[in-house]
């Protein structure tokens, strides 16, 4: 029997429907808009994620109130209940949050997903902040740009709210085909150019690899259903070499997607020519939304036979690390460092999966939260260095930061002390959470390996912040900073440091996000 | 009243904090409006920190002034705050050497003034926090934030290699602390996790088995050996030391070491093994690092050309000191070694100072450079003289009182390691007053030296307090002693519990003459009551 979307589904994509009403507006309005008016389509966009924000706003009383109706306390996996599994982590079942899921069972309503889509529309708006007077600088200022930022938004919200493969499916490839134009959207820059083929070419082929892995778990389990699929893995008893086929066909697109050693060739290009204020998106929340999708379905799907690719996974985090930021050392290009840098954070997240306990879930959602912040705030100091004549993503570009905008300088100092890990700062609670559940599960020495990397890894922050402050300016020209720019830069720098002096709210937030359908690791 | 009353500690840790911010607001165009300010906080930090001395009562066991507050509920973490008689001592060496070395930048410092007071400021605030938390979360948090002002301290106000110099201390530095972070996640998960309360957690290590508390112990070392520095790991010291700014040397010296010395006090000591053959291996270790770095670091003074360099080397022999005091396990040592902690903050900060006048007047700090300076300079002869004499434990001045104490705990255990450190008193003799003799004395050699101005007063203001504690201490330590004997009796019967059963000794505070007053101020439980058992 087939069901379609009713009133009550539709209300839960609200959030993404808005956004792409807003974007079909800022594709049409386009036209009507002169050449000196097109900040109108920021404007138009900022309303889009507002109103989307808004509508996420409601949905967590709404699944209060949807409990209180239905007297439903636990998951309602529906016809997808998997008795065995259930009852194996019936402690953790307990302990579920309330949610709500449409009537196919392919999108769900819970705290992880508000989570991440919260992190989603608040990295949207930072960015479109950050970009009016950047794409003027460019000489770009089209509406095709903020249309694609909304539909990259879309799809990544689907790909944290989908439990079918399909709806994933689609949700990774809406944002990554958005993400394919934009990385090449400065069409007269060959680095630019080089970028966006390299990523469209690479990206397609993981998506491939991607595919292959979710036909093998449709193959093994008859249904597109990320917890049905768990059931039927376990019901047929496929023997363990085609799971973990599957497993590391949909790791190897996912990793891909998140830059994960081996897979990170495409990141540091990319970021380069990219536009800076999409690199700094792609590097937040293309990231967190590829996370996000990681998480659904490491923790449903893959959960039974965690105890065979956790090692994979610790290699690879192990991998990251150590490429990340030993490669990062040696870069003169401030946009490559980073993307090497984001390498590292991608080690340090999947160390929180390799933890695989509530902790270790719980500081991913933290860290991933705080890894929004700092990273955009640090790319936005990159992006106001922007002026004609002069791209600023060189690290002698920063010389003598410090006299020419001392705010500016203080500001990338806070950013890089957070993502090198240094308290009082929200990287350093991110960072202290993935060590915590290490330590927990018993992981010792990954979370020495994983703590030493901080040296090298201050060392060269510290590269970046040596240019700023220590350095003689090497041209006179002051910095402006926009009022929008100047209203990102706040809002990073603020979370980036309230998260760290008092991180409990943030921790609370964090906490609520848990998705951990199958409970903990028993170790 | 009440208010200060009951948030001393905040009181004191936060002050230099609020004249950080409030040096914000100061126009970068003002001439000393910076410095003036900078200095204001700096004096008032002292002050705040005096009722400190009026309200501290020696003989309480456990931490005086607690404060605590919620903070992070949803991991443990809590705003504790205390001191004991060991960390009083270092939060008022803290905010008196503060004040000293910010005075003494007032002309050292010509370039971004705002940023040079906010940062020392700040700095201030780090350590007093380091010394002050009872929670290890806030410890952590202290101990890893105070780097950064100090990075930048060398940094921008540094001499020639001062990058180098500055971001090797940061590396070095932050390489020991983030194994100490997993070690205090060790303890945490261990203990239950629920809470980061330092007493708390000490309290319940003691029941951890002797192999894991191994483990702990070394994730806690080299977080502090790194600090102290320990002979292997000393070798980012005379670089820091060397390019800080004056200021910046007198504080890394005189208060900075000092939190790995205090790091090994608080932490490191109550997670001693419990098992005797684990326990003496480590204390072997340790010991054996400590003589290697008294003399080590005495011979390589020897050889230096550069008078920072030489004085930072022979903190590296001083520092051995102290810890071979702390490890040794006997009151006399553990007491000796916080004494001669004080007194290396004091004798090695001036030691400092006096090479920055001279820095100041000549701009090179080679010692072939000078010779002679007591003809034009004789006021500044002698209190360098002075400072110098204390400095290589001359009786009646500080440091004698310091390493006496020490080398006499340590000879109550072994006579060999008290023979090897008694070596480096002499070589510390050996290197200061040749240091003192090629600077100082015969003929003027160098004509830019003939006419060098005396101290000014300013000058006077930092080197005379100094040198009036010098005497003071050496002559009569009394008072300090009475500080140290409870915490220092309690960590004794913690980490070498026979030690008062098995000998009836006592710290020379005076107790000697009166038998009752041990056992008076001991904790009844463990310590026998009555003078009536004699050894």
């Amino acid at each position: 029997m087939v069901q379609f979307f009713n009133g009550a589904d539709f209300r839960l994509i609200l959030p993404e429907v808005q956004l792409t009403l807003f974007a079909l507006g800022i594709l049409l309005t386009d036209f009507w808009l002169e050449r000196r008016e097109k900040y109108f389509n920021a404007v138009m966009a900022l309303l889009g994620v507002a109103f989307s924000g808004l509508t996420l706003w409601g949905m967590p009383y709404r699944l209060v109130s949807f409990l209180e109706r239905t007297k439903i306390g636990n998951f309602n996996l529906g016809r997808f209940a998997v008795p065995g599994l259930i009852r194996a982590s019936s402690e953790a079942a307990k302990t579920t949050r309330p949610h709500l899921m449409d009537h196919t069972g392919s999108i769900l309503i819970d705290p992880f997903f508000i989570f991440f889509a919260s992190i989603f529309l608040i990295a949207t708006a930072l960015v479109i902040l950050l970009s009016v007077r950047y794409l003027d600088m460019e000489d770009e200022q089209e509406g095709e740009y903020y249309a694609l930022v909304l539909f990259a938004t879309v799809g990544m919200m689907f790909m944290a709210s989908g439990i079918d493969l399909i709806v994933q499916f689609i949700g990774l490839e809406t944002m990554a085909i958005s993400f394919y134009i934009l990385a090449g959207f400065l069409r007269r820059d060959r680095r630019s150019n080089e970028g966006a083929l390299k990523y469209l070419l690479l990206g397609a082929f993981s998506s491939g690899i991607l595919a292959y892995g979710f036909s093998l778990m449709y193959g093994m389990s008859a249904t597109t259903n990320i917890f049905g699929i768990a059931q039927g893995m376990a019901r047929t008893g496929e023997s363990g070499w085609l799971v973990f086929l599957a497993f590391a066909t949909v790791a190897a697109g996912l990793f891909f997607k998140v830059a994960a050693v081996p897979f990170h060739q495409w990141a540091p290009d990319v970021y380069e020519g990219a536009p800076t204020s999409i690199t700094a998106y792609l590097s937040v929340a293309s990231k967190t939304a590829s996370f996000a999708l990681l998480l659904r379905l490491f923790t449903t799907a893959f959960w039974p036979s965690n105890a065979n690719w956790t090692y994979l996974v610790a290699g690879v985090a192990v991998a990251s690390l150590t490429l990340g930021n030993l490669a990062a050392i040696t870069q003169s290009n401030i946009k490559r460092l980073l993307a090497y840098s984001s390498i590292s954070h991608v080690g340090y997240v999947l160390l929180g999966i390799v933890a695989g306990n509530e902790t270790g879930m719980r500081g991913i959602s933290f860290y991933l939260f705080a890894y929004a912040f700092m990273n955009i705030g640090a790319f936005a100091i990159v992006i106001i260095l922007r002026r004609k004549g002069l791209i600023g993503d060189e690290l002698d570009d920063l010389n003598g930061l410090y006299y020419r905008s001392p705010g500016a300088a203080v500001l990338l100092l806070i950013f890089m002390l957070s993502l090198a890990g240094i308290p009082p700062t929200a990287g350093f609670i991110g960072k202290y959470y993935i060590f915590l559940a290490l330590i927990q599960t018993g992981h010792t020495w990954l979370a020495v390996f994983a703590v030493l990397y901080i040296v090298p890894a201050l060392y060269y922050y510290f590269r970046i912040v040596v240019h700023a402050w220590l350095r003689d300016p090497t041209d006179k020209v002051s910095i402006a900073i926009s009022p929008m720019q100047t209203v990102a830069l706040t809002a990073t720098v603020l979370v980036t440091v309230v998260a760290g002096i008092y991180p409990e709210p943030f921790i609370r937030l964090a906490q609520y996000s848990v998705f951990l359908p199958f409970g903990a690791l028993g170790r | 009243m009440d208010f200060f009353a009951h948030h001393i500690l905040s009181v004191v840790l936060y002050t230099p904090l609020l004249g950080a911010l409030l040096l914000l607001f100061v126009p970068r165009a003002s001439e000393n409006g910076h410095r003036m300010l900078g200095n204001l906080f700096a004096m008032l930090g002292f002050v705040v920190s005096l009722p400190l001395v009026a309200w501290f009562q020696p003989g309480k066991a456990g931490f005086q002034f607690e404060e605590t507050a919620n903070w992070i509920p949803s991991i443990g973490a809590t705003y504790h705050l205390g001191i004991d008689g060991i960390s009083f001592l270092l939060v008022m060496l803290t905010t008196f050497l503060g004040a000293i070395s910010i005075l003494s930048s007032w002309n050292a410092i010509q370039i971004r003034k705002k940023e040079y007071y906010m940062l020392f400021l700040l700095l201030q605030t780090g350590m007093l926090g380091v010394f002050m938390s009872l929670d290890f979360f806030l410890f952590y948090l202290f101990w890893e934030a105070m780097l950064v002002p100090m990075y930048f301290l060398i940094g921008v106000w540094g001499s020639d290699r001062r990058l180098y110099a500055a971001i090797k201390f940061f590396l070095y530095t932050l390489a020991g602390s983030v194994l100490m972070l997993l070690a205090i996640l060790a303890i945490y998960f261990k203990a239950g996790g629920n809470t980061f309360d330092v007493p708390t957690l000490l309290a319940a290590a003691s029941d951890f088995p002797s192999s894991y508390k191994v483990w702990l112990f070394w994730g806690f070392f080299f977080a502090f050996a790194i600090k102290v520095p320990m002979f292997p790991f000393h070798t980012w010291l005379p670089d820091a030391h060397t390019e800080a700014p004056t200021a910046g040397s007198v504080i890394l010296a005189g208060v900075l070491l000092k939190m790995g010395t205090y790091g090994f006090i608080r932490f490191s000591l109550p997670l001693l093994p419990a098992d005797p053959v684990m326990r003496t291996k480590i204390v072997n270790i340790v010991i054996v690092l400590s003589i290697v770095g008294i003399i080590y670091g005495a011979l390589v003074c020897m050889m230096q050309k550069d008078m920072k360099k030489l004085i930072a080397y022979s903190s590296v022999s001083h520092l051995g000191f102290c810890t071979l005091g702390i490890f040794v396990l006997t009151p006399h040592g553990l007491a000796g070694s916080v004494i001669q902690q004080i007194n290396h903050g004091i004798s090695t900060g001036a030691l400092f100072l006096i090479v920055g006048v001279l820095y100041e007047r000549r701009h090179t700090r080679l010692i072939s450079e000078f010779g002679g300076l007591s003809t034009p300079m004789p006021n500044f002869a002698a209190i360098y003289l002075i400072v110098s004499l204390s400095s290589l434990g001359m009786p009646l001045l500080n440091g004698f009182i310091g390493e006496f104490t020490i080398l006499r705990g340590t000879f109550e255990v072994n006579k060999t390691w008290a023979a090897w450190a008694s070596l480096g008193v002499i070589l510390g003799a050996a290197y200061l007053l040749w240091l003192y003799q090629r600077v100082m004395f015969g003929s003027v050699t160098n004509q830019a030296n003939e006419h060098l101005p005396d101290l000014n007063a300013r000058e006077y203001a930092t080197l005379l307090p100094l040198v009036a504690l010098a005497f003071w201490i050496g002559i009569y330590p009394k008072p300090l002693f009475v500080y140290l004997e409870q915490p220092v009796r309690e960590i004794v019967e913690r980490v070498n519990p026979g030690y008062y059963k098995a000998e009836h000794l006592t710290l020379p505070s005076g107790a000697d003459e009166k038998p009752a007053a041990p056992a008076a101020l001991a904790q009844p439980a463990v310590t026998p009551q009555s003078p009536a058992e004699p050894r």
